[in-house]
């Protein structure tokens, strides 16, 4: 007997976006989110900011690098990947490209990252080679422009669940800044723990850890927004129901140690200026702690993908 | 017969009240447009194809709400059927997102996907609200009702209006369908069949529905969202835009101000103990 709805309801198909795009999603976030952090510590200017801007562009290209493979693998016919770009429509033939659907202007997107990562990390590469410690001003102009486009790239990925008729995702306008938000914890996570490797870099690492606080703020804002705008859409209990809560309090959990203080010593600075011992020291976590923060950002997108479909 | 012009819309009026459930639509649709079919679904009702897919591009929906006890004068909560196909609406979600251009408008106003252009990304199929299209399995790509575009080319109406031996699908220009329709609900009503409405006829679903029903309950009944529920996917694009814009200015802020350079790490001097914390760490 099939059920007749009190409610009318969008009657949609899922559209089986799963475990690739959960990846691609998750490399989104990090590629993006990395790139946006190390231009913000390259336009800081000093060489230890620098020196940590460049494991940035050194993290964004190999992440960048995987996303259009797993989105081509996840296409029913992969080979016809760039027809997301050309419109192959008979006697066409032209770039397409429609602003209304983020699927479109993703893939341009896409195309526009991979340049601006490609490049920042071949000029960091050559940069670390011959022993230069800053960075130039159309380096820093570059970096700026690359660094829009990943935030687009880190973000864009929720709009895309977005603008669909898809329960849970089409509910809610939290998802982008959710994404963006998560992509950019996720990142500071990583590039504090790889500062902590790098000789040059070790001073900058400590202010990751901030950074990171301010992302996770950000990310508990936006769940909160993504919950209160479930409810009145109704799907509340779809997204965040068994078995997918258990994927919401893991990303809590992962990163509740890092909502703890990581501030260690405690010690004036002396009158003539000169530093005894570091007033606030701020202890930038171990692998543990990171991958703790890399689980959150992907379970969260798990929960989001997942329980819709 | 119907005169076929290219440049005027077509579509169905399928009319659920005279529907008797027989498949035939199905079955001709399977038959013309070469559809191997899948397996079939058995659950309690009479129901066994289950869905429109890619396999299925007219489904006849059985809504049959009856006791499962030997049934008696006004047991039956419902029992209504209905042919349901792709409405071709005029403000079509999969239209709007698809990123291909594999979906295009017809020079008879109706919607369809071009199989050699569509490359499997599955935007239409989260897009769709009657969840319509589905990704074939032997062709890779998304499929659904085509209207019979190629009959159509050919000065013939699609296969499931000409094989309904009931004329519950009814194939035409658009306008003169609308006519015909209000004319059918006029005698519905007229008989005293005060549940009779149409869905799609006019302008208050996505624009208006080519391929628009008669049917003998609310819309809800037959799960098709009703006006206010038929909406389309770019609305979610400023807002979720606006969200994510605003995010970025504060995640910027944010990040530069925690990532400032701090008084005590003085340039060159004692390099912050950067330690590993005791407990959490490797």
């Amino acid at each position: 007997m099939r059920v007749v709805l009190a409610e009318a309801e969008h009657f949609v198909r899922a559209p089986n976006w799963t475990w690739y795009i959960l990846f691609y999603f998750f490399l989104a976030g990090l590629s993006g989110g990395s790139y946006v952090l190390a231009t913000l510590l390259r336009l800081r200017g000093d060489s230890a900011a620098e020196a940590v801007a460049r494991l940035g562009y050194y993290v964004a290209f190999p992440t960048m690098l995987v996303c259009p493979i797993l989105l081509t693998l996840d296409l029913g016919q992969p080979l016809r990947f760039w027809h997301m770009l050309v419109n192959t429509t008979p006697g066409q033939l032209v770039p397409i490209f429609k602003y209304w659907s983020p699927m479109s202007v993703g893939a341009w997107a896409l195309v526009a990252f991979g340049l601006f990562v490609t490049v920042s990390f071949l000029d960091a590469l050559r940069r670390d080679r011959r022993g230069i410690e800053g960075a130039g001003l159309l380096a820093k102009l570059w970096s700026i422009a690359g660094a829009v486009v990943g935030l687009f790239i880190a973000g864009y990925t929720g709009v895309l669940l977005a603008v669909s008729n898809q329960p849970v995702w089409s509910d809610t306008w939290a998802l982008g800044g959710l994404f963006l938000a998560s992509g950019l914890s996720g990142s500071a996570a990583l590039l504090g723990w790889l500062a902590r490797h790098r000789r040059a870099a070790q001073p900058a690492a400590g202010a990751f850890v901030r950074a990171e606080r301010v992302f996770l703020l950000l990310e508990l804002v936006l769940i909160v927004a993504f919950v209160l705008t479930l409810v009145p859409a109704g799907t509340l209990g779809r997204a965040f129901g068994f078995p997918w809560i258990l994927l919401w309090a893991l990303a809590l959990l992962c990163v509740l140690p890092w909502l703890r203080s990581r501030e260690r010593t405690r010690s004036a600075v002396a009158a003539d200026g000169t530093v005894a011992a570091p007033a606030r020291v701020v202890v930038a976590p171990g692998l543990i702690l990171t991958t703790l923060a890399l689980i959150s950002v992907l379970a969260i997108r798990a929960a989001v993908i997942f329980s819709a479909q | 017969m119907v005169e076929i012009t290219p440049g005027r819309a077509y579509g169905f009026f399928t009319d659920t009240s005279v529907c008797i459930g027989c498949k035939a639509c199905e079955v001709a649709c399977k038959e013309w447009n070469q559809l191997p079919g899948n397996e079939p679904v058995f659950g309690d009702g009479f129901d066994n194809t289950g869905s429109l897919d890619s396999q299925n591009w007219r489904h006849v929906k059985f809504i049959d709400n009856v006791a499962d006890e030997t049934m008696q004068a006004g047991d039956g909560k419902a029992w209504l059927m209905m042919s349901d196909v792709c409405k071709h609406c005029k403000h079509a979600s999969c239209l709007e997102v698809c990123p291909t251009g594999a979906l295009i408008r017809t020079e008879f106003d109706t919607v369809y996907i071009q199989p050699d252009v569509c490359n499997g990304c599955r935007d239409c199929i989260a897009a769709c609200p009657y969840g319509v299209i589905g990704l074939d399995e032997h062709s890779n790509v998304a499929q659904k009702c085509t209207l019979c575009y190629d009959r159509l080319q050919g000065g013939m109406e699609p296969a499931c209006a000409k094989a309904c031996p009931t004329q519950s699908i009814q194939f035409g220009p658009v306008d003169e369908l609308r006519a015909k329709a209000s004319q059918r609900l006029d005698d519905l009503h007229g008989q005293g069949i005060a549940q009779a409405q149409l869905y799609g006829a006019d302008d208050s679903v996505y624009g208006g529905l080519n391929a628009f029903f008669l049917l003998m309950d609310k819309p809800e009944a037959y799960h098709l969202p009703n006006a206010a529920n038929a909406v389309l996917p770019s609305r979610n694009n400023a807002r979720g835009y606006l969200a994510t814009a605003v995010t970025a200015v504060l995640a910027v802020i944010g990040g530069l101000v925690a990532l400032r350079r701090r008084r005590e790490p003085v340039r060159e001097p004692v390099p912050e103990p950067v330690r590993e914390q005791p407990e959490g760490g490797e």
